[in-house]
């Protein structure tokens, strides 16, 4: 166990004193092994900011295998390298590069390294230190690449939420809540929320739901309504249901929803002028007066 | 015992609800206002929750429970005020209290119990409507 801690130490030694020593030539020999892959993209990514990204990222690893400590990757001597790729593949993923582009970086330093190595009159044993090195450093970029869009994803989500519930405020004492969109329950707390936060804030006492844009209705999403209805009832507020597509009345009477204590209305149109009529107002044309 | 006070107004009971009520506290309120209902003979009931932040299914069955009561004894009950949280925590505790009317405030309940008890008052413009 101590001998090969040694010979460990000695070949991480080893690696950062080669580093240290041919770095000039290393780095050069690598931007022109990336600038000739065939995944290098011109378009996104001119040749300084390349060059400096291999400069910044080989004097960080020569940092870090100064620790004596090739295997672990996650030992906090390696923390400034994880972090430069994680920054790196969350930029790249940002301006628009593939993983394979991404990772293009880490795996194209392998054959310049190795045969420096190889130069250097390294046992084989250092070789395969450095390589399953660089691997490992590679699948990192892949991990920063993924954080990162997941991290794209889940905001779009959450915007989307955000924007796709609005209440409208259709007259006085009338909100509406126009729904786009296929509903699931996590959408359906955000919504019932708005709606009952938006009708105690209005006091408002008519509260019309437009399904219009909801494309499909199941028992699931028909029982989110009913709840958001029953919601609103509890607070004193009437609710009618709108927009009910002859697709989707056929579906909920085939699926057996019962719909029989909640105002249903087939547009928006039909919903405003019942509950104007509840509220006690009329619409009418001028002229007609 | 901290009990729940029931003020009278004219025909109408109002009961406030300003404290987090607990479960003892909603059995008092039962006894106390069916009492009160029988001793004054009031036509109607105005139930306040919008203080009320927290409920769980005893105390959600006890507001339909006060409010059947109320109805059994003649008395229209009306609970007002309820906030957005209460409502969505009874909704899927399953208690959508069905049969008990509801208000947003204390203005709009007392308008709902005037007309439904069909007492008129100066400020009833029910009459207007019809």
């Amino acid at each position: 166990m101590k001998a090969s801690a040694t010979t460990e130490a000695q070949e991480s030694l080893r690696l950062s004193d080669i580093l240290a020593r041919h770095e000039t030539e290393l780095l050069s020999q690598w931007i022109d092994e990336q600038m000739s892959a065939s995944t290098l993209r011109r378009d996104l990514m001119k040749e300084s900011e390349l060059r400096e990204q291999s400069e910044q990222f080989l004097s960080l690893l020569r940092q870090a295998t100064r620790s004596e400590n090739l295997k672990d990757t996650t030992r906090p001597e390696w923390e400034g390298v994880r972090e430069f790729l994680i920054d790196l593949s969350g930029s790249r993923a940002a301006q628009g590069f593939t993983p394979s582009e991404t990772a293009t970086f880490i795996f194209s330093l392998r054959a310049p390294l190795t045969e420096l190595l190889q130069r250097a009159d390294a046992p084989p044993a250092s070789v395969r230190a450095a390589t399953v090195l660089l691997d490992k450093l590679g699948l990192f970029t892949f991990e920063g690449y993924q954080k990162s869009r997941e991290a794209v994803i889940s905001r779009q989500q959450q915007e989307m939420l955000e924007l796709s519930t609005p209440v409208v405020r259709l007259f006085e004492g009338i909100v509406a809540l126009p729904l786009i969109g296929t509903l699931d329950s996590a959408r359906t707390q955000v919504v019932m929320e708005n709606l009952l936060e938006r009708i105690v804030e209005t006091g408002a006492e008519i509260a019309i739901i437009d399904i219009t844009g909801v494309p499909t209705v199941d028992t699931l999403v028909a029982q989110h309504l009913l709840k958001a209805v029953a919601a609103a009832r509890l607070m004193g507020a009437d609710c009618i249901i709108s927009g009910i597509r002859p697709q989707i009345a056929q579906t909920i009477i085939h699926l057996g929803v019962d719909l029989q204590n909640v105002t249903t209305k087939a547009n928006l149109a039909d919903a405003l002028r019942l509950a104007l009529q509840k509220l006690g107002l009329t619409v009418g044309r001028k002229s007609e007066k | 015992m901290e009990r729940i006070p029931i003020l009278k107004m004219g025909d109408f009971l109002l009961v406030t609800i300003q404290v987090d009520m607990h479960d003892q506290m909603a059995l008092a309120l039962q006894d106390d206002l069916t009492e009160r209902i029988v001793r004054t003979g009031a036509r109607g009931v105005l139930i306040d929750i919008s203080s009320l932040e927290i409920v769980d299914s005893f105390i959600g069955r006890m507001l339909g429970v006060i409010a059947g009561m109320s109805r059994v004894l003649d008395a229209e009950t009306v609970v007002v005020g309820m906030q957005p949280s209460v409502a969505i925590t009874l909704v899927e505790l399953g208690l959508a209290l069905t049969g008990v009317r509801t208000a947003l405030n204390v203005e709009k309940g007392m308008k709902l119990l005037r007309a439904a008890t069909g007492l008129a008052d100066e400020t009833n413009h029910a009459g207007e409507r019809e």
